[in-house]
């Protein structure tokens, strides 16, 4: 079994008292859209329309959502190759990623980047990537340039429990606290490494020891809390922008889902998975907001309605959307022509 | 353009069987089966022998060659680890320096790349650095392939590795190649590279039963031919008995090479045929500038020149990286229409 650890930062009082009901919704509305949107991409593959990996956000959708939400347009973004979740969130056209996942001439990439490698350019949203904890380094270096030019932003580095373990990661800490870089490292701990628990990968139960370790001030914080992974992230923005130097969010999440649409979930218990599923972020959002007295029952209803016509447009749109023109091949390989 | 999915699939089913009618072996396994067997055997027969790498255990691997392992053999011998590819395989050629027997599993070739530092700087290096006194006899297995991956997960880098000396590298097409290799290189003394192909793992063919090895070198003639020569290895291999199937029909008859072993390369088997055929056509997965392909035309016309009656053909890969959209990879991968065509180029 993996170890449990105890989230240290409850839901934020804060937020809930200081946010308007149209931003509290907002929240709400993002998370429905990344679970239907990946419903339906996952109805998709095995349709055939989509093809290679598919890494589906199910069950954490409260991490990036709440964490993206604190982002300021000069704040940036570097991901991991769980990323439809991140590019919805921060705003891409939900038909533009649809495509790229059918392969399309209108996806985020044209069809080029494929489900791992979305892009929002306009929301400096850099990419995910697929080799694991690589892309880290590209966040602190990212880091190291809003610090260079002097720029009071931020740059939000998202990843797993898994990539804590990569060179890469260990490198990019080390330098973002040596020099102290404006970065949020957030870990989305949901407890495994594609197949493998924390207890075979990780000498440490916390990843968040990891950072410590480097002199990087970090926090455990309730992933499956979308208020409560907002708030930590503003504290850590906070922090950061004031030239502390970096920031380690550890969010304590899980996975509804195989790690991809090949996995044979072999490795975890079905009792587990039931129990995680008790932990559904977008339920306990919705009843936390009635309880409260933020939002009625027809709030949500209207919104989950939107969204199902969102999904289904975009399901749509990559349909029948062109398949990338065979003379752009070889186009984009080198930057400079002479 | 290359040709779908289900015909290439169609295309090595067809090119097994031609393969099958020239052995002369016990039973009919997959390639994968025949790596099982190899590593069990090996287990079995050397406590010092054991596996490590990401997800081998409870998930069974990425393309399932270790299913059931962990159960049969426990933590010790078959051990998950981080995913830290550098870390994993310096800790393999440490251990295996040390006395133990490690084969590491790279999921795939792509993460080889984390681990290049340990395996050409360090594995290759000690026998010859450190004047004969020690070895590094780790055996590092890793899968090329491709099929929607994208970028960073759809390279074929044999040729990176086949250009350091102290390594050996080998990329069995063949079950019968892929046990009796493995099982070499698992009771040899030096480092191996030792590289599956993704889309070649349920292919079938016949095995020996029991226990037998290979030598980790030498090119083998799959079919005989007074035409032309093709020369590949691994899953292109498919592809040139596809093509030859195909140019026999016409009344061209082929002769076809598989490479296997990629260093050290045996160049004089590709000689000797050419020098019987006078064309030689190249076939890999991989970009043609600086490969394999590259070399192996040019040993071809150091030593067969005065035999050639055209220049030495290659097809490869368009040199993009892959790109994900499925008509766009399809374009860059070469398929077998254009094996054909290169070699009635060399026969005009
Ligand atoms: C360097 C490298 N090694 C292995 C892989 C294969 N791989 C892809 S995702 C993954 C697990 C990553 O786990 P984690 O970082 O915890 O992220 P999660 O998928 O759980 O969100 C592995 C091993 C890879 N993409 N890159």
């Amino acid at each position: 079994m993996a170890s449990k650890t105890e989230p240290a930062v409850r839901a934020g009082e804060t937020a809930l008292g200081s946010m308007s009901k149209d931003e509290l919704l907002g929240l709400y509305r993002e998370m429905v859209l990344i679970r239907r949107f990946e419903e339906r991409s996952a109805e998709q593959y095995a349709f055939g329309k989509i093809g290679g990996f598919l890494h589906l956000y199910i069950g954490e959708e409260a991490t990036g959502v709440g964490a993206i939400s604190v982002l300021k347009q000069q704040d940036h973004l570097v991901t991991h190759y769980r990323d439809h979740g991140y590019a919805l969130a921060i705003g891409a056209d939900p038909n533009a990623i649809m495509a790229e996942l059918f392969g399309r001439s209108t996806g985020t990439t044209g069809g080029r980047g494929g489900s791992m490698h979305m892009i929002h350019p306009q929301r400096n949203f850099w990419g995910g990537y697929a080799i694991v904890s690589g892309h880290i380094l590209i966040g602190a270096g990212i880091g190291m340039a809003l610090k260079y030019q002097e720029i009071d932003g931020v740059s939000l580095v998202i990843f797993g429990d898994g990539a804590t373990n990569g060179g890469a990661f260990f490198e990019a800490l080390n330098m973002a606290s040596l020099w102290k870089l404006p970065v949020i490292f957030l870990c989305e701990n949901n407890e495994y490494a594609m197949g493998t628990a924390i207890e075979y990968h990780s000498a440490v139960p916390k990843m968040s020891t990891k950072a410590e370790g480097l002199g990087i001030k970090s926090e455990i914080v309730d992933g499956q809390d979308v208020l409560a992974m907002r708030e930590a992230t503003q504290r850590a923005r906070d922090y950061c922008t004031a030239g502390n130097g970096p920031y380690f969010l550890e969010a304590m999440t899980y996975r509804f889902r195989g790690h991809s649409m090949a996995d044979p979930e072999t490795y975890r218990e079905k009792d587990e998975i039931e129990e995680k599923r008790a932990t559904d972020p977008i339920p306990a959002y919705r009843e936390q907001l009635l309880h409260a007295g933020k939002a009625e029952q027809a709030d949500f209803d209207k919104i989950d309605e939107e969204i199902e016509i969102i999904v289904e447009e975009a399901v749509q749109f990559a349909d029948k959307s062109p398949w990338p023109d065979p003379s752009t091949l070889e186009d984009f390989v080198y930057a400079d022509e002479y | 353009m290359a040709s779908t999915l289900a015909e290439l699939e169609e295309m090595q089913r067809r090119a097994q069987d031609a393969i099958q009618q020239n052995e002369s072996g016990e039973r009919e396994i997959t390639y994968r089966d025949a790596l099982r067997e190899a590593i069990t055997e090996e287990m079995d027969r050397d406590e010092n022998v054991f596996i490590m790498g990401e997800d081998i255990g409870a998930y069974g691997g990425s393309y399932v060659v270790t299913r059931g392992f962990q159960e049969q053999y426990g933590r010790k011998r078959v051990i998950d680890t981080p995913i830290a590819e550098l870390g994993l395989v310096g800790m393999a050629v440490g251990a295996s320096m040390a006395g133990l027997r490690p084969i590491v599993e790279l999921m795939t070739i792509n993460f080889s790349l984390l681990a290049i530092d340990q395996i050409v700087n360090h594995a290759a290096k000690i026998h010859y650095m450190f004047d004969g006194k020690f070895t590094a006899p780790v055996v590092i297995r890793t899968a090329s392939g491709w099929g929607q991956l994208g970028a960073t997960h759809s390279q074929t880098y044999e040729g990176w590795f086949a250009h350091i000396p102290g390594l050996r590298v080998v990329m069995p097409a063949t079950p019968k190649d892929a046990k009796g290799f493995l099982k070499s290189a698992i009771r040899g003394n030096d480092p191996v590279m030792f590289i599956e192909h993704s889309l070649i793992y349920r292919n079938r063919g016949l095995v020996p039963a029991g226990d037998y090895t290979l030598p980790l070198e030498g090119a083998e003639v799959r079919r005989e031919g007074t035409d032309i020569t093709i020369v590949s290895w691994s899953r292109g291999l498919y592809l040139a008995l596809g093509a030859a199937e195909e140019l026999a029909e016409q009344g061209i008859s082929a002769e076809v090479i598989d490479m296997r072993v990629l260093r050290p390369l045996d160049a004089e088997t590709v000689i000797e045929s050419v020098k019987k055929t006078s064309r030689c056509v190249i076939v890999e997965e991989s970009w043609r500038t600086m490969g394999l392909g590259a070399e192996i035309a040019a040993a071809v016309q150091e030593h067969a020149f005065d035999y050639l009656d055209a220049p030495v053909g290659r097809v490869g890969s368009i040199e993009v990286p892959m790109p994900y959209a499925r008509n766009l990879e399809r374009l860059v991968i070469p398929g077998k229409d254009e094996v054909v065509a290169a070699v009635k180029q060399a026969l005009a």
